[in-house]
C-alpha cells in the first residue's frame, strides 16, 4: 500500500432531480500522507465529496462534472476505506473477526495474508475483544473502533470518515480519535476527515480545508485557518474552539412535578439505581452517564413508558391533574397534556405526512376544535423555524429539522413535564444554539424538562445534573 | 462446541430435508414412530446440550399434540364411532389418523430440531458462497440482513413506545398494527440503504474475484450426518413396509 493522492479539477456533483449543484467548482489536491480535517456549513458537500472519494456515489444517483481523481484514477469502491456516522449501520457480519475479514475478503486479499491482517488491525484499533466475540454487542464507541479495524484491514491509500464521533459519548469520541491517529500514523495513508468538532480533531489533522459551495474557501494548517476564519466558520455552524455557543437557561417559578422514591429502573432486569429522585417545573435537569448505563431507561420510565423495576415513580397532584396511580399506567391520550417524551431518534416517532400535520397530532388526540388547533400550530412552525417547511415530508427534512420537529410536537399539547433523549445529538453550533433556545423558553413557562445528554454544554447549561453509573447517586 | 457444530449447514440442511421427504411422502404411524425412535437414538451423538434441545422438543411435542386432538375430534369418521358431540366425532378411523399425523409431525420437526439448533448464518453463507457458488453479493446480502433483523425487533419496541408517547397508543392492538408496521418498514427501508452503502464501502462488488477466509468444508462429521441420515430414512420406510402399514401418499 501507497498513501494516495487526491486531485479535484473543476469538479461537482448535483444529486439526482436536484436543481442545484451541492458541490461545485472544486479545485483540490491532497498530498500522499497528508492528513486532511474538511469543514463547511451544513450543506456545503462535505459528505457529497467524501462519498465520491469512497466510490459509492453511482452514476444512477446524480451527475458529475470535472474531475476527480484518486492517484490518477476516478475512484471505485473498496479503494478508500470509509467510515460512516452511524456505528450501528456499520456492523456487517455478526462476529468481529468475520466483520473485520470482510474487506479484505471482497478486495480478494489472499487468505494468509487476511488472517495476518485482522489481529494486527484490531490491535491498532485497540479492541482488545475475542475474534468471535459478537459485534453487535459492542458499545458505540468499539463498532466505530471495529469499523476502523475493517478499514485499515484493507490496506487502503485513502481513509475517509464522515463524522465518525458524532454519535458516541465523550470517552467513545477520544478512543475512536486516538484510534484514527495510530491506525493511520502505522500505515502513513491519507486522511480525510469531515467533523463538526474542531477540537478533538485539530491535533490529529496537518491541515483544515474549508468548503463552501463555490469549492474552498479557506486551506492551511489547523490553527491559522481557525485564526483567520474562526468567527466565519463559527456563524457557519461549525464548533470552533473558544467559540461555542453561549444560551442561558434561566430557571423560572414551577411546581413538583414528580417525587421518585427507591426508584431501580431497567426492562425487566434491573439496570440503574436511581434512588429518590424529584424533578420540578421551570428547571432544566441533566441526566449524564456513560452508555448503557441505564439513562434512557431511566428517561422512558420518569416518562410513564416503562414501569419501575421497583420503587414508583410519584406523580405530584400538579403533574398528575385528577389522575390516580403512576404515570406508566395512564392512557396514552393523559399522558399528552402531562408528560411529553421526545426520543433519540426522531423517526421513529413520526406519523404523519406533513410538517403541519405532525405538530397538529398530539391536538387532533385531544380534540382540540380545528381553529385552536390550527392557532397553535402556526405558532409552532415559527418558533421552530420550520414555517417554510409546512408542508414538506418530515422524512425529507434535515437531522436538525428533524430534531427540532420532534420536539415541536412534543410541545404542541402544553405538557408540564418534557422528556428528552440526546436533544443535541449530532447538530452542528447553528442548530444546537436554536434548540437551546426553545428548552429555554419551554422552561421559562414554567415546564419541567429532563434532558437525557453526552453534551457537556447543554449539561453545562442545566440546573441540576443527575449522573447515572456504576456508582450512580444523586447529587442536589 | 457441540459436534454438530461441526458440520456444514449445508450437510445438515441437506439430510433434514432427506428424512422430511420421506416421511412426507409416507403417511402411517408405524413409519413416522420408527423414525422418530432412530432420531433419538442418534440425537445424543450431536452433543447438544440438553438445555437447549429440551424446550424445542417441548415444543414441537406440544403442537404435535394439539394437532393430534384437533384430527382426533374433527378428522374423518370411519369405522365405530366412540363419541359425538354436535360437530365433533371420535371414531376409529380419527383416532388412527391423529396418531399418525402427530407422529409425523413429531418425526418432520425432530431432525430440524437436532441438526439446525445450531445453524449458524455466516458458516451458512460461507457454504453457500464457496459450496453452491450462489452469486457473492446475494449471499453476502442475506447474511447481512439476518443482521438486521434483530435490529429491528429493538425499533419495533421503541415504535410502539413512541406512538404511546405521541397520545395514539390508546387503540387496540389490532388496529394500532397496520401504521406501526408501516413506521418499521420506513425505518427499515433506511437501514438497509445505510447498510447496503457500509458494505459498498468496504469493497463488496470489486471487480476480481472474491477471497472466502473461512474455507467452507466437507468432512468425516458430515460423512457421520449423512450416514445417520440415511440409517433414520431407510429403517423408518423399511419398518413402515415390515409392518405392512407404510402407504406410499403418491399412490393414494
Amino acid at each position: 500500500m501507497t498513501a494516495a493522492r487526491i486531485e479535484a479539477r473543476g469538479w461537482g456533483w448535483r444529486h439526482g432531480g436536484r436543481l442545484a449543484w451541492a458541490v461545485d467548482g472544486l479545485d483540490l489536491v491532497v498530498e500522499p500522507g497528508e492528513r486532511v480535517l474538511l469543514l463547511g456549513a451544513s450543506g456545503s458537500g462535505k459528505s457529497t465529496l467524501l462519498a465520491a472519494l469512497a466510490g459509492v456515489l453511482g452514476d444512477d444517483q446524480g451527475e458529475a462534472r470535472g474531475e476527480l481523481l484518486i492517484d490518477g484514477r476516478r475512484p471505485a469502491p473498496g479503494r478508500a476505506g470509509f467510515v460512516l456516522q452511524d456505528p450501528e449501520s456499520q456492523v456487517i457480519l455478526p462476529r468481529v473477526a468475520d466483520d473485520v475479514a470482510f474487506g479484505p475478503e471482497n478486495l480478494g486479499v489472499p487468505i494468509e495474508e487476511i488472517r495476518r491482517r485482522v489481529p494486527a488491525a484490531l490491535a491498532e484499533v485497540g479492541l482488545a475483544v475475542p475474534g468471535d466475540a459478537s459485534a453487535t454487542a459492542l458499545s458505540g464507541g468499539q463498532k466505530q473502533r471495529l469499523a476502523l479495524a475493517g478499514v485499515l484491514a484493507m490496506a487502503p491509500g485513502l481513509v475517509l470518515l464522515d463524522e465518525p464521533t458524532a454519535n458516541l459519548d465523550p470517552e467513545g469520541v477520544e478512543e475512536v480519535r486516538d484510534a484514527v491517529a495510530r491506525g493511520v500514523a502505522a500505515s502513513g495513508a491519507t486522511l480525510v476527515v469531515v467533523e463538526h468538532r474542531v477540537a478533538t480533531w485539530q491535533d490529529a489533522v496537518d491541515r483544515v480545508v474549508v468548503l463552501g459551495r463555490e469549492g474552498v474557501l479557506a486551506d492551511g494548517p489547523s490553527r491559522a485557518v481557525l485564526a483567520a476564519h474562526g468567527p466565519a466558520l463559527a456563524a457557519a455552524g461549525v464548533w470552533v474552539p473558544g467559540l461555542s455557543p453561549v444560551v442561558p437557561v434561566p430557571a423560572a417559578p414551577g411546581e413538583g412535578l414528580i417525587r421518585a422514591e427507591g426508584l431501580v429502573v431497567g426492562r425487566g432486569r434491573p439496570v440503574a439505581r436511581i434512588g429518590d429522585l424529584g424533578l420540578d417545573g421551570g428547571r432544566l435537569t441533566a441526566v449524564v452517564g456513560p452508555n448503557g448505563a441505564g439513562k434512557t431507561t431511566l428517561g422512558l420510565t420518569l416518562g410513564g413508558l416503562l414501569p419501575p423495576v421497583s420503587g414508583r415513580v410519584g406523580p405530584t397532584a400538579a403533574l398528575a391533574a385528577g389522575l390516580r396511580g403512576e404515570p406508566e399506567r395512564w392512557r396514552s391520550r393523559d399522558l399528552l397534556t402531562r408528560i411529553a417524551v421526545v426520543f433519540q431518534s426522531p423517526q421513529h416517532q413520526f406519523l404523519t405526512g406533513t410538517v403541519r400535520e405532525e405538530l397538529g397530532v398530539g391536538l387532533r388526540a385531544l380534540k382540540v376544535p380545528e381553529a385552536r388547533r390550527r392557532a397553535r400550530v402556526d405558532d409552532l412552525l415559527d418558533r421552530l423555524g420550520l414555517a417554510p417547511l409546512a408542508e414538506a415530508n418530515p422524512f425529507t427534512l434535515s437531522g436538525g429539522q428533524q430534531r427540532r420537529l420532534s420536539v415541536g410536537s412534543a410541545l404542541a399539547a402544553a405538557p408540564r413535564l418534557v422528556v428528552l433523549d440526546e436533544p443535541t445529538f449530532g447538530q452542528d453550533a447553528t442548530t444546537w444554539a436554536a434548540l437551546v433556545r426553545l428548552l429555554a423558553d419551554v422552561v421559562a413557562d414554567g415546564t419541567g424538562v429532563l434532558a437525557v445528554t453526552h453534551d457537556p454544554l447543554l449539561a453545562a447549561a442545566a440546573h441540576r445534573v443527575v449522573p447515572v453509573g456504576r456508582a450512580a447517586e444523586v447529587s442536589a | 462446541m457441540t459436534r454438530v457444530a461441526a458440520v456444514n449447514p449445508l450437510t445438515a440442511i441437506g439430510v433434514v430435508l432427506l428424512i422430511d421427504l420421506v416421511l412426507l411422502l409416507s403417511l402411517d404411524a408405524v413409519t413416522a414412530t420408527a423414525a422418530v425412535v432412530l432420531v433419538a437414538l442418534f440425537a445424543p451423538l450431536a452433543r447438544v446440550p440438553l438445555g437447549r434441545l429440551a424446550p424445542r422438543t417441548a415444543a414441537v411435542a406440544v403442537a404435535s399434540v394439539l394437532v393430534a386432538l384437533t384430527v382426533l375430534l374433527y378428522g374423518r369418521e370411519s369405522g365405530t364411532v366412540h363419541l359425538r358431540i354436535g360437530l365433533v366425532a371420535v371414531s376409529d378411523g380419527s383416532i388412527a389418523l391423529a396418531i399418525a399425523t402427530g407422529l409425523r409431525l413429531l418425526a418432520v420437526a425432530l431432525p430440524a430440531v437436532v441438526l439446525l439448533t445450531d445453524l449458524d448464518a455466516t458458516r451458512l453463507a460461507d457454504a453457500l458462497g464457496q459450496r453452491l457458488h450462489l452469486p457473492d453479493r446475494f449471499v453476502l446480502a442475506g447474511l447481512a440482513g439476518v443482521r438486521l433483523f434483530e435490529v429491528l425487533g429493538e425499533d419495533w419496541r421503541t415504535i410502539a413506545l413512541a406512538r404511546r408517547a405521541r397520545g395514539v397508543g390508546d387503540r387496540g392492538r389490532v388496529r394500532r398494527l397496520p401504521g406501526q408496521a408501516f413506521a418499521l418498514l420506513v425505518v427499515a427501508l433506511r437501514r438497509a440503504v445505510a447498510l447496503a452503502t457500509a458494505m459498498e464501502a468496504r469493497g463488496l462488488g470489486a471487480p476480481g474475484p472474491r477471497t472466502w477466509s473461512r474455507p467452507s468444508r466437507f468432512g468425516r462429521p458430515d460423512l457421520a450426518v449423512l450416514l445417520a441420515g440415511l440409517v433414520v430414512a431407510g429403517g423408518a420406510v423399511a419398518a413402515g413396509l415390515i409392518a405392512g402399514t407404510y402407504r406410499f401418499v403418491l399412490l393414494q
